[in-house]
């Protein structure tokens, strides 16, 4: 895969665990886990606006924003006692936030295979992650192509 | 050098009280001679953010699978993590986790391949030992190197493969799905990552019986009385029987294989851990979609 595509801070956050041995990997994700930001208040008032992600088997909501500047914000809440899926989640808050919708959209979809997880939790694992990433991305092509307005090609 | 048995009245009840011990139990001897705790999650990292003082970590997913064929580790590499682990041959194991004990009771099943004796469950796991407000420790646990000797994995007794499935078909079968994969629905939608098999559905002739029944609110098992009434008036399972259970990959039939093994005390119980992600992409292996048992068609 071409790192000129990935946005910077997940290629940082894939060089980050790279760099490590397996085990020290494990506990890159826990810290990850704990940085997972509690949800703004004008959505923990509101778990009616989130979707479930029904291939993580803990209970875990996500919520994509686009701006008026294009800019994504990405939502993610889940139980303490699913600190793997929190990390997946806090991963990716911090490596989309912030990007462009187009940006967003560009990420590989075989972006948690490649950060060296792998090993360290066993591929069926990374299935929470990718589900994660998928969905993430789908909610914002569907709000780009709502915002788009009827004269939209597509 | 095996540890003194849980006397609680309500692992009494059941057919093999001493393979269970409750919290309080487990609180009063924890550093005894004899006994290591183990925790076995399906979540990874639970470990990490804290565990009971003294317990060792075994991972299910990357412990107990050989890395490259589809099947458990092999006797050596069972010795070398015992050996590291601070295991005995001897040892009282006491394996506890998340989920009301899912992946715990998949790793006492993998012990048992091995023929290792005393390994029992913590009533309740994870989650009740946290209720109660018991210590958790970050603190690492520093195991004694063991001499556990390599013996020989034996998957006669109590694991089934594809082809014994299918000589079982007439017998009983149970299927400890949720009632949603056992009919075959799916709920599924475009741009959704897939289970990993080609159909959906159950197979034929296996009843449903969800493996969380088993289990009450606080994830403990429930009491003899009402297991029995769960599985011998409800689907007809006798002592003599021979019964195979199987779910997705056999984590949650393990939990199944241990209510009916050792707290009903039926002595022919296989646990099939190709289960659905191996017959549901099989070649030429009949299924059955909808909520009924459905009948095994004549080869």
């Amino acid at each position: 895969m071409n790192a000129d595509t990935l946005p910077p801070a997940l290629a940082e956050i894939r060089a980050e665990f790279l760099a490590l041995e397996q085990k020290e990997r494990l506990l890159l994700l826990l810290e990850f886990s704990n940085e997972l930001p509690d949800l703004p208040a004008r959505y923990s008032e509101h778990p009616d606006l989130f979707e479930r992600v029904e291939e993580c088997q803990a209970p875990v909501y996500l919520f994509t924003e686009v701006d008026d500047d294009n800019v994504v914000h990405l939502f993610v809440t889940a139980p303490p006692e699913a600190p793997t899926t929190r990390g997946f989640a806090s991963i990716l808050v911090q490596g989309l936030d912030g990007l462009r919708v187009e940006e967003v959209l560009a990420v590989p979809d075989d972006y948690p295979n490649t950060i060296g997880l792998a090993a360290a939790i066993s591929p069926l694992r990374l299935r929470g992650m990718s589900a994660l990433l998928g969905r993430a991305k789908r909610q914002v092509r569907e709000r780009r192509d709502s915002s788009a307005g009827a004269g939209s090609v597509r | 050098m095996s540890v003194q048995v849980d006397t609680s009245d309500k692992f009494a009840e059941y057919a093999h009280p001493e393979r269970l011990v409750s919290t309080q139990w487990l609180a009063e001897h924890l550093g005894e001679p004899g006994l290591v705790v183990v925790e076995s999650d399906e979540d990874v990292l639970l470990y990490e953010t804290g565990h009971i003082p003294g317990a060792v970590k075994i991972d299910w997913h990357t412990d107990l699978n050989d890395p490259v064929e589809r099947d458990y580790i092999d006797g050596e590499a069972f010795a070398k993590l015992m050996q590291n682990k601070g295991i005995k041959r001897n040892s009282t194991v006491v394996i506890y986790g998340d989920k009301s004990n899912w992946w715990a009771a998949y790793a006492l099943w993998v012990f048992s391949l091995f023929g290792h004796s005393d390994v029992r469950l913590l009533d309740g796991g994870r989650a009740k030992w946290q209720a109660e407000g018991r210590e958790f420790t970050t603190e690492e646990t520093i195991s004694e190197p063991t001499d556990y000797p390599v013996v020989e994995r034996n998957d006669s007794g109590i694991r089934a493969f594809k082809d014994d499935v299918l000589a079982h078909l007439g017998k009983p079968l149970i299927d400890v799905r949720s009632p949603e994969e056992y009919s075959g629905e799916r709920t599924t939608a475009p741009a959704y990552p897939e289970e990993g098999t080609l159909r959906a559905g159950h197979i034929p002739t296996a009843q449903s019986i969800p493996w969380g029944k088993a289990a009450a609110e606080d994830g403990t098992f429930r009491p003899r009385a009402e297991l029995d009434a769960l599985y011998r008036d409800g689907a007809g399972i006798n002592d003599g029987d021979d019964v195979i259970a199987y779910c997705r990959i056999g984590e949650r039939s393990s939990h199944t294989w241990f209510v009916l093994t050792h707290l009903l005390g039926l002595d022919s119980v296989r646990n099939y851990d190709g289960s659905w992600t191996e017959w549901g992409s099989a070649v030429r292996v009949p299924i059955v979609t909808g909520p009924e048992p459905g009948t095994a068609r004549s080869r």
